[in-house]
C-alpha cells in the first residue's frame, strides 16, 4: 500500500501483477479489497471477473466481466482501506484520523504508541505518517483481534512499520521498554484515564497524547487526570459534511415568446432534448450545476482530546 | 562543509531542543499573542513596552515556559520549571469548584476596589518584587476579591498575571502550530485554510514517504511546507505555478527543515511541465538523487532557467519581517550554502515525472478556476492517483466535479466541508467554546482513473 519500496511506487509504468492488493471499485459506497491471484475470479452482481484479465493492466483501469459489467481496479491507500476493511470494532474515519495525525505531530521517523488496535483503521494512516524510518506499536487486549490485525497489516504490506501486541493497556499500562521514547500516544479505550499515567511515562518531553472518546463523561474524567502532568489540553469534535452535486434545468420566469411558462408541452420538449447522442447537450435551455449538503450525514463520532506532556527537564 | 550551517541537519541536534538560528513560535500569555521568531544572540521580543533578549531561550527544550523576572541588569526572561506534582496555581481553580454560594449581587463597579496605585506598583518593582508578588499584593489589596466566586477569583488572578508577570511558552513550529497561528492572525495569507482542512488535504492526497506530490500552493507555502513535513526528506513536493513568477512560499521559512527536506521542495512552471521538448530521458529509478551538494545553486542546477527567477527571495524577507514586526526580532540573513527550499526543478526531474506521473495532486488556489487547472494537471498524475482540491467557494468545485464525472476522468468524487468545534472541559462547566470558526472551506477529492484514449504527457 505504501511505497516502502520506492520501486513499487505508483507510476505510468506500474502495472497490476499477481499478488497485488487492489481495491475493486463499483461505486463510491461499494468497494472491496482483493488480492490478485492468477487463477482466481471475482464474482459480484455485475458478473464474473477473471483476475488473469487484470494482470498487466495499469491501476485505475476499468475491467469487464463475462456479462459486460465493469468495475475499476484502484491502488490501495489508507483512505480506501478504511472504507473496505472488515469491521471488528467501531473504526475511526478520515476526518478524525486526519486531525489526530496533524495534532499528534506525527512525521517520518516518529515512534507512536496506540491502544486499542481495533480494526486497524487509524493504525494504517499512522504507519503512512511514520514511514519510512518510524514505527507504530499498537496494543489490543483481545488476542483474536490482534491476530486479525496482524494479518491485515501483512496483507497491506505494512508489517515492517507496525507491531501488534496483546496487552491490557488500561490494566497494565504500556511496556516499560518504551519509557520516554514515544513521540505520541493515541488512546481509544473505554476508560482512558486509567492509561493516561502510563502514557505520560512513555512520552518524550513535550510529546503529545490523544484520547478518542464517544462520550463527554469520558472526556471530562480524562481531562481531570491529564491536568496532573499535561498542559495545553484541548478537546475537539470534527465532522465532514458531504455534498451532492447535480446538473439541473431551471425554468426561467422571464416572459417566454413561445407562450405559457412551464406548460406541459414545453417541459416534454425539453426533456427529450436533454442529452444528444454524443452525450453533449443539444437543448439551448440553460442548465445549472447545483450543490447541496447530503441530507444524511454523521452527526457524531467522538471527542478528540489532545494534551502535551508538561516539560519538566 | 557549508552544509553544517543548518543545525537541523546535525544528527546530534535534538529536534526537541532549540538551537541558535532555529525558528520558534512564542506563545505569550496563553495564546493572547503568537509570534514567530528566530533565536539569535541579538534577537529580542517586545512585551508591553519592554524588549527582552531571546538569548535565554537558546538550548531550551520546546515546551519550556518563561516568565519575566527582575535581575541585576533589569528584567529578563527566566525559565520556569514547574514541580513534578503539577501544583501550578493556575490549575488549582479548575479542579476544586465546589457548589458555589457566592454570586455577584454585592459587586459595584465604581473603580475603588483596588487600593494599590500604579505608583505603589512601580516602587514595588524598583525594590525588586517579582511579578507574582505584585499579583499577590493586588489580590491582597482588592476589597472585592474575597466576595468573588472562586471562578471569577481565578479570572482576576489570571488577568493580573498576564499584565504583571507575562508568560512566554516556547513552541515547536510544526504544520499544526504554524497553520493555527496564521489562521488566527493572518487567515487571508493562507487562503483561510483551517488546520482540519489542511490535515484532510494531506490524507486525501495520500501524502507519505517517497511520494511525488504535485501541488498548486497559492496559500503562502503552508501547503508545500505541510507536504514536505510529511515527506521527511524523501520523495518530492513540486510546487507548480501559472505564468512566470512562482507563488510565494515564505511560510516554509518558519519550519526548521533539514537540508534534505529543503532539497525535496522544488518548483516548476506549468509551461515547463507541459513543454513538449523533453530533455534527456533518464533511466527509471529513484528520481534525480541530487548528485552532490555543491551544485545546488540556482544557476548550476538549471542552466536554461528563465528570466522569472527569484523575486520570491526578496519578498519573503519582507513577509517574515512583517510577521515578526511586533517583536523587532533581528533576523540573521544566512549567507551559507544551505540549500534553499523551492529551487527550480531540474530537467531530469521533470522528464522523470512526465514518464512516471506524480503520485498525487493537491491544489489550494483560490484565484484559479478549479476545472481549468485540474484539466491541465490531471494528465501528469499516475493512474489511480488521488487528488484533493481546496476552495473557499463551492461553485468552482461543483463545476469541476461535474466535468470530471461527465468526462469519466475520475472516480470516488466527493465534495466535503470540514467542521471543527472546540470544547471547554471543566468539572460541571463543559460546553463548546463560545466562539468558533464557522467555515473551513470545501474540498473536492477523488481518484484518477485510466482511460484508453488519454493523452499521456510526452
Amino acid at each position: 500500500m505504501l511505497p516502502v519500496d520506492p520501486a513499487q511506487k505508483l507510476s505510468f509504468t506500474r502495472f497490476i501483477t499477481d499478488g497485488d492488493l487492489v481495491i475493486v471499485y463499483e461505486r463510491h459506497d461499494t468497494m472491496k479489497a482483493v488480492k490478485v491471484c492468477e487463477n482466481s475470479v471475482l464474482q459480484n452482481r455485475f458478473g464474473v471477473f477473471k483476475h488473469s484479465d487484470w494482470i498487466g493492466r495499469p491501476f485505475g483501469s476499468k475491467v469487464l466481466s463475462d456479462k459486460g459489467g465493469f468495475v475499476y481496479l484502484l491502488a490501495p491507500t489508507p483512505e480506501l482501506w478504511t472504507l473496505v476493511l472488515s469491521h471488528r470494532t467501531q473504526i475511526l474515519y478520515i476526518a478524525d484520523i486526519s486531525l489526530v495525525i496533524m495534532y499528534l505531530e506525527v512525521v517520518p521517523g516518529c515512534l507512536v504508541l496506540e491502544s486499542g488496535t481495533g480494526s486497524g483503521s487509524l493504525t494504517t494512516s499512522l504507519a503512512r505518517a511514520v514511514a519510512p524510518t518510524g514505527h507504530v506499536y499498537t496494543f489490543d487486549f483481545h488476542e483474536q483481534r490482534a491476530v486479525s490485525a496482524r494479518e491485515d497489516f501483512e496483507r497491506t504490506g505494512l508489517s515492517s512499520l507496525v507491531t501488534v501486541g496483546v496487552r491490557d493497556i488500561q490494566g497494565d499500562g504500556f511496556p516499560d521498554d518504551f519509557c520516554g521514547k514515544a513521540d505520541s500516544v493515541f488512546l481509544d479505550l473505554p476508560q482512558p484515564w486509567l492509561a493516561i499515567p502510563s502514557a505520560g511515562k512513555m512520552l518524550k518531553q513535550d510529546g503529545i497524547l490523544c484520547s478518542f472518546s464517544p462520550c463527554i463523561e469520558q472526556v471530562s474524567r480524562s481531562c481531570e487526570t491529564l491536568r496532573a502532568n499535561f498542559t495545553d489540553i484541548r478537546t475537539f469534535e470534527v465532522l465532514l459534511r458531504p455534498y451532492e452535486v447535480k446538473e439541473g434545468k431551471m425554468e426561467s420566469c422571464q416572459a417566454d415568446k413561445r407562450g405559457s411558462i412551464g406548460s406541459l408541452s414545453r417541459k416534454r420538449r425539453q426533456r427529450s432534448s436533454e442529452v444528444g447522442s454524443n452525450g453533449r447537450e443539444v437543448s439551448n435551455s440553460p442548465t445549472t450545476i447545483m450543490a447541496r449538503p447530503s441530507p444524511e450525514a454523521k452527526g457524531h463520532t467522538g471527542y478528540l482530546t489532545f494534551a502535551r506532556l508538561r516539560c519538566l527537564l | 562543509m557549508s552544509q553544517n550551517n543548518n543545525l537541523a541537519d546535525d544528527p546530534n541536534q535534538n529536534p526537541r531542543v532549540t538551537w541558535e538560528g532555529c525558528s520558534v513560535l512564542l506563545d505569550i500569555n496563553d495564546s493572547d499573542r503568537l509570534v514567530f521568531a528566530r533565536l539569535t544572540a541579538a534577537s529580542t521580543l517586545t512585551i508591553g513596552n519592554k524588549k527582552y533578549p531571546l538569548q535565554p531561550l537558546i538550548g531550551c527544550p520546546f515546551g519550556s515556559l518563561f516568565q519575566v523576572e527582575n535581575g541585576n541588569e533589569g528584567q529578563y526572561l527566566s525559565r520556569v520549571v514547574p514541580t513534578a506534582e503539577g501544583d501550578n496555581v493556575e490549575e488549582k481553580g479548575c479542579c476544586q469548584i465546589k457548589d458555589e454560594s457566592k454570586d455577584n449581587r454585592g459587586l459595584v463597579d465604581n473603580n475603588t476596589a483596588q487600593s494599590l496605585s500604579s505608583e505603589d506598583i512601580d516602587s514595588m518593582r524598583r525594590q525588586g518584587a517579582t511579578g507574582d508578588e505584585i499579583v499577590q499584593a493586588l489580590i491582597a489589596n482588592s476589597a472585592t476579591f474575597e466576595k468573588k466566586t472562586s471562578f471569577s477569583q481565578e479570572k482576576y488572578r489570571l488577568k493580573k498575571q498576564k499584565k504583571y508577570a507575562p508568560k512566554v511558552l516556547l513552541r515547536r513550529p510544526f504544520t499544526r502550530s504554524i497553520c493555527e497561528t496564521y489562521f488566527k492572525k493572518y487567515p487571508e495569507r493562507i487562503g483561510f485554510l483551517r488546520v482540519d482542512a489542511l490535515s484532510l488535504l494531506l490524507s486525501m492526497g495520500n501524502v507519505g514517504a517517497h511520494s511525488d506530490v504535485l501541488v498548486v500552493d497559492m496559500v503562502g507555502g503552508i501547503l508545500t511546507g505541510a507536504v514536505a513535513e510529511r515527506l521527511g526528506g524523501t520523495g518530492y513536493v513540486c510546487n507548480s505555478y501559472l505564468g512566470l513568477a512562482p507563488y510565494p512560499m515564505d511560510i516554509i521559512r518558519m519550519f526548521n527543515f533539514s537540508s534534505e527536506t529543503c532539497r525535496r521542495i522544488v518548483r516548476c512552471s506549468l509551461t515547463d511541465l507541459c513543454s513538449s521538448q523533453n530533455g534527456t530521458c533518464v533511466p527509471v529509478g529513484e528520481p534525480g538523487e541530487p548528485h552532490n551538494i555543491e551544485t545546488q545553486s540556482q544557476e548550476e542546477r538549471s542552466p536554461m532557467c528563465s528570466a522569472s527567477v527569484d523575486e520570491s527571495a526578496v519578498s519573503s524577507e519582507n513577509a517574515m519581517l512583517d510577521l515578526v514586526a511586533e517583536t523587532s526580532t533581528s533576523l540573521v540573513t544566512k549567507t551559507s550554502k544551505t540549500p534553499k527550499p523551492g529551487e527550480k526543478a531540474s530537467q531530469e526531474l521533470i522528464s522523470f515525472w512526465k514518464e512516471n506521473g506524480f503520485s498525487s495532486l493537491i491544489i489550494a488556489a483560490p484565484e484559479v478556476d478549479a476545472w481549468s487547472i485540474v484539466s491541465e494537471l490531471l494528465p501528469f498524475l499516475s493512474f489511480s492517483a488521488p487528488f484533493a482540491i481546496y476552495h473557499q467557494y463551492i461553485q468552482p468545485l461543483a463545476t469541476c466535479m461535474h466535468n470530471l464525472q461527465l468526462r469519466k476522468m475520475a472516480v470516488g468524487l466527493q465534495i466535503s466541508e470540514p467542521w471543527l468545534r472546540e470544547y471547554q472541559v471543566l468539572p460541571s462547566r463543559t460546553h463548546p467554546l463560545m466562539q468558533m470558526s464557522a467555515f473551513g472551506g470545501y474540498i473536492l477529492s477523488g481518484t484518477k482513473i485510466h482511460t484508453e484514449d488519454q493523452l499521456q504527457p510526452k
